[in-house]
């Protein structure tokens, strides 16, 4: 019940804002989504962490006749993806408060909105209600990032939208022939699913329609095209939804429905996802070295670090799963606060420009502590965030193969070069004429910042609280992809 | 059958109501005839009949069919308010003429008896032709009244020769009869060439009616010359009752002759797909977009046509009522949004988010169920369509097809959310919407999400 609360909850919420006109929307957005991240920390204590098993499940006929049912629950690793949800959206509400957005009311509705497709992508124990729920996120940050955006926008979304949709067609078309490969009346049960035994040529071509969706989301060189430009049209707001929360559906939904699901199209093709992984890896890395513009240049880290990401969850071994969970979590929060602080001095200076910037520690003390904290988490210095997971996903990957895990190393050194130079330029050196009269933090961005700088240390110093809670659930996964 | 009497009987009173004074009391008469029909067609559900010396069997499919054409119908008469505001003195031969087509629909839909099938069709089409051509002043109505009748006519015949074929191999025109005497003409393996033949001329004939590629090529000029109100009914109920009858022929008349006309049927819904969807792209006229749409829309319905197995009949229901129902929303907008802004283009659209927030809405969420987005009627359409199609194996790449295409659809359906939403107002006046013509778009609106967040509501009907 709780969990449908969970999933029902902003969107009726979102319907409550789209009534008030005005600037009040985003007090009652945030009110809404303060207690929808109260009902998770309940789930979280109805939860029982010892085991690997779908809990607080609830089912109920949808399409009886065709065997489909509205079927929801969670387990250790969905529940880590609502409380990231729930934590994260709350904060990204609170970041906004500074703009005055045009419509205001539809803006925080569509916020909202998709925080409920979001929570469904998550506990979704269905394979249609999954899809069904991944497309239900995708059309509110298609209107928050074309409708809020920057100039380019419409051009940008509109290919953003059609690329996710194709991918996310494919899928839909592997999930209909899955789901007529079930015994009986057929069931779109996850359970169903992971039951199937297919010949391994079947499994080899659904491993590629699932795959294309899922690594549009994240994205996975080469499908990564629409990210770069589509992270920089957005408002502050749409990327932050989109890289902290969005990215992580692709991963979630190789975790829950590809792995278990085609075990042997996966162990065709695990070499080759890897290859790709790694690629990016490199790839995002170098090209964010070479970036001028701070979305951008946070955009391609991003693509880096989810290319690590998939690389671990592909080695199918506990470390590369765990750190992959572990890893969602910190590049949630890490990204999150590094593009609201690029939007706290894009506020300021009107400029994204690192060549035009500098000189910030010297008005901004607070701020350069916060940026230098969330930046180490997402280089992966050890005692912040991003260690816990890089270490494991390159044990991970080391595990599998060492040369594979030597190229992937690459990205903390690469990482430390993008990341430092990008802070070296903005914040050190002499004042530019745009950073001369720049104010520190207000106490609405310290509001936003300090709950994301308390978690990367706090996943950083004690990472058993959270990987404690993904544990019985990966080896569970483990135990039905190796059966 | 009941529901052919009442139409009929009810066109007729309609064009005499056309003498009274009042032209205000038409639609409301109009509205209360469509309903006492959709009951009435109600009370055979669960009741196989059949009428006219097995000329015509009303079962649930028949009734199914005629109470989604018959709700289309109702749902689609009020955007004609703006006819009774111009004073238009031929308003109530256009609604008669509507109730005409529409019995010829539900005969396409309920016939037992090939010459029944043809009987409908002209029905339904001289009416059309009729009012393809209603405005009488635009060189484009008359254009598309021309074109829509020659054609039509053309097409009509050839149907006609197909049928004969028919007779010639099987003897009966009964479609069940047909479908036990194939036992015999194949019985050497061979089959007969005349009654292959026979099938492949009736299946051109039934593909230009639903504006099948290569079948299609008046349907743009046809669509984007006829009056909006009418190209609405014209890409809803003349498509769903084209597509119900195609599906009860192969099913009753030719299931057993299956291996000779499939290929055909492939290649038709290979080409309606592909044109359909590609020249949507490139349109830069809404309406002509929506007539391409409607191309590539027949291509989805006949892929569960090639699927020809028992889900067929369902999908078919369902996408016809999605797509029914998002079609009318949108005809709808335009029509309003044409009036004041005297084009049809995208262009016609810009800022319409912000002048009327609820055609836009209507509008987008027609949009989206047409582009096949869950939370939408259209959703499931496909879904329905891809999993009918799918229990084959061997088609899979049917669907991948579809599926690539319906990508490409995304783009043109949104590039009319994007003119609504994104681009600034051409003309900041709002466009004037009467209050009963904005319930029915609420009401359409509705329709779609309850459809695609319950679709059991119209897929465990048949």
């Amino acid at each position: 019940m709780i969990t449908a609360l969970l999933l029902f909850w902003p969107a009726l919420a979102a319907l409550l804002v789209l009534l008030i006109k005005g600037q009040g929307a985003k007090k009652v957005a945030f009110v809404a989504a303060l207690v929808e991240f109260a009902l998770s920390l309940f789930a979280l204590s109805a939860f029982d962490t010892q085991s690997g098993a779908t809990q607080l499940a609830l089912s109920l006929p949808w399409i009886e006749s065709a065997g489909i049912s509205f079927s929801i629950g969670m387990d250790g690793i969905s529940l880590l993806m609502v409380l990231l949800t729930t934590f994260l959206v709350p904060l990204i509400i609170l970041s906004s408060y500074k703009h005055a957005y045009k419509n205001p009311n539809a803006f925080y509705a569509l916020i909202l909105f998709m925080q409920t497709g979001l929570i469904g992508v998550f506990v979704a124990m269905d394979a249609f209600l999954f899809y069904f729920m991944w497309e239900v996120a995708l059309i509110p940050i298609y209107f928050i990032a074309a409708v809020w955006g920057s100039a380019n926008r419409i051009r940008v979304t509109i290919k953003f939208f059609v690329y996710t949709i194709l991918g996310s067609l494919f899928m839909l078309a592997a999930f209909v022939y899955l789901y007529l490969q079930t015994p009986g009346t057929h069931s779109s049960d996850v359970n169903a699913f992971y039951q199937l035994s297919l010949s391994s040529e079947s499994q080899s071509w659904i491993f590629w329609f699932l795959f294309v969706a899922f690594a549009i989301k994240m994205p996975v060189f080469p499908f990564h095209t629409w990210q770069p430009d589509t992270y920089t049209e957005s408002p502050a707001q749409g990327t932050m939804l989109l890289s902290g929360i969005m990215l992580k559906m692709g991963i979630y939904g190789v975790l829950r429905w590809l792995l278990p699901v085609v075990p042997y199209g996966v162990s065709q093709w695990d070499e080759v996802v890897l290859v790709l992984a790694i690629i990016g890896i490199v790839y995002g890395s170098i090209i964010a070295i070479r970036q001028r513009d701070l979305k951008r240049l946070v955009a391609y880290s991003s693509i880096a670090h989810v290319g690590l990401i998939a690389a671990g969850i592909f080695t199918l071994n506990e470390q590369g799963l765990q750190g992959g969970v572990i890893q969602m979590l910190s590049h949630g929060v890490n990204v999150v606060g590094l593009f609201f602080i690029i939007d706290i001095i894009f506020s300021r200076t009107n400029t994204r420009e690192i060549t035009s910037l500098g000189g910030i520690t010297q008005n901004a003390k607070l701020l350069s502590i916060f940026f230098m904290v969330l930046l180490l988490g997402a280089i992966g210095l050890p005692l912040t965030n991003g260690f816990v997971g890089e270490f494991l996903l390159l044990s991970g990957v080391f595990q599998y193969n060492a040369w594979f895990g030597g190229v992937a190393g690459l990205t903390i050194i690469l990482a430390a070069v993008y990341m430092l130079r990008m802070f070296q330029g903005v914040m050190f050196g002499t004042k530019s004429e745009l950073t001369a009269s720049f104010t520190d933090l207000t106490l609405n961005e310290k509001a936003v910042l300090i709950p994301l700088v308390v978690m990367v240390f706090w996943i950083g110093l004690f990472p058993n609280t959270f990987l404690s809670i993904s544990e019985p659930a990966v080896n569970n996964l483990l135990s039905i992809i190796n059966r | 059958m009941t529901s052919i009497i009442l139409l009929s009987v009810f066109g007729i009173i309609n064009l005499f109501a056309g003498f009274a004074k009042n032209k205000q009391v038409l639609l409301p008469l109009v509205l209360v005839f469509l309903a006492v029909v959709f009951g009435v067609n109600l009370l055979d559900w669960n009741d196989t009949q059949t009428y006219f010396s097995n000329m015509l069997t009303v079962d649930n499919y028949a009734v199914a069919f005629t109470g989604i054409m018959t709700l289309t119908t109702l749902l689609l008469l009020p955007f004609s308010q703006r006819y009774i505001d111009k004073g238009d003195s031929n308003l109530a031969e256009y609604y008669s003429l509507l109730l005409f087509s529409l019995v010829g629909a539900v005969m396409m839909v309920g016939y037992e008896n090939l010459i029944m099938l043809f009987i409908g069709v002209e029905i339904l089409s001289i009416a059309m032709y009729v009012l393809a051509g209603s405005d009488k002043s635009s060189l484009r109505s008359n254009e598309a009244a021309l074109k829509y009748f020659l054609m039509g006519s053309f097409f009509t015949g050839i149907m006609l020769f197909g049928i004969a074929m028919i007779y010639g191999a099987t003897g009966t025109f009964n479609i069940t009869e047909i479908g036990a005497a194939q036992a015999g003409l194949g019985a050497d393996g061979v089959m007969d060439s005349m009654f292959v033949l026979g099938i492949l001329v009736l299946v051109i004939g039934i593909s230009f009616k639903i504006s099948a590629a290569p079948f299609h090529f008046w349907a743009p000029d046809v669509y984007d010359g006829t009056p909006t109100f009418f190209t609405a009914f014209m890409s809803t109920v003349v498509k769903t009752a084209g597509v119900a009858a195609f599906y009860k022929l192969m099913a009753a008349a030719f299931a057993a002759s299956y291996a000779a006309w499939f290929p055909t049927l492939v290649a038709i819904t290979v080409l309606t797909l592909v044109v359909g969807n590609i020249g949507a792209v490139i349109q830069t006229s809404f309406k002509r977009m929506l007539a391409y749409s409607s191309i590539s829309h027949a291509g989805y319905m006949l892929m569960a046509l090639v699927a020809f197995n028992e889900s067929s009949d369902t999908s078919i229901l369902f996408y016809s009522a999605a797509y029914s129902a998002a079609t009318i929303a949108a005809f709808g907008v335009l029509k309003l949004v044409q009036d004041q802004q005297r084009s049809a283009d995208y262009e016609a659209f810009n800022g319409l988010g912000k002048t009327n927030p609820l055609l836009a809405f209507s509008m987008t969420v027609s949009m989206l169920s047409l582009g096949g987005i869950p939370l939408t009627a259209g959703f499931f359409g496909k879904f329905f369509v891809f999993s009918a199609l799918l229990q084959n194996p061997d088609m899979l790449w049917l669907v991948v097809l579809a599926v690539i295409l319906a990508a490409v659809g995304i783009y043109y359906y949104f590039r009319v959310v994007i003119a609504m939403y994104m681009q600034p107002a051409a003309n900041q006046k709002p466009v004037r919407v009467e209050s009963f013509t904005a319930f029915t778009l609420i009401v359409l609106t509705i329709l779609t999400i309850l459809l695609g967040i319950a679709p059991a509501l119209v897929s465990e009907l048949l």
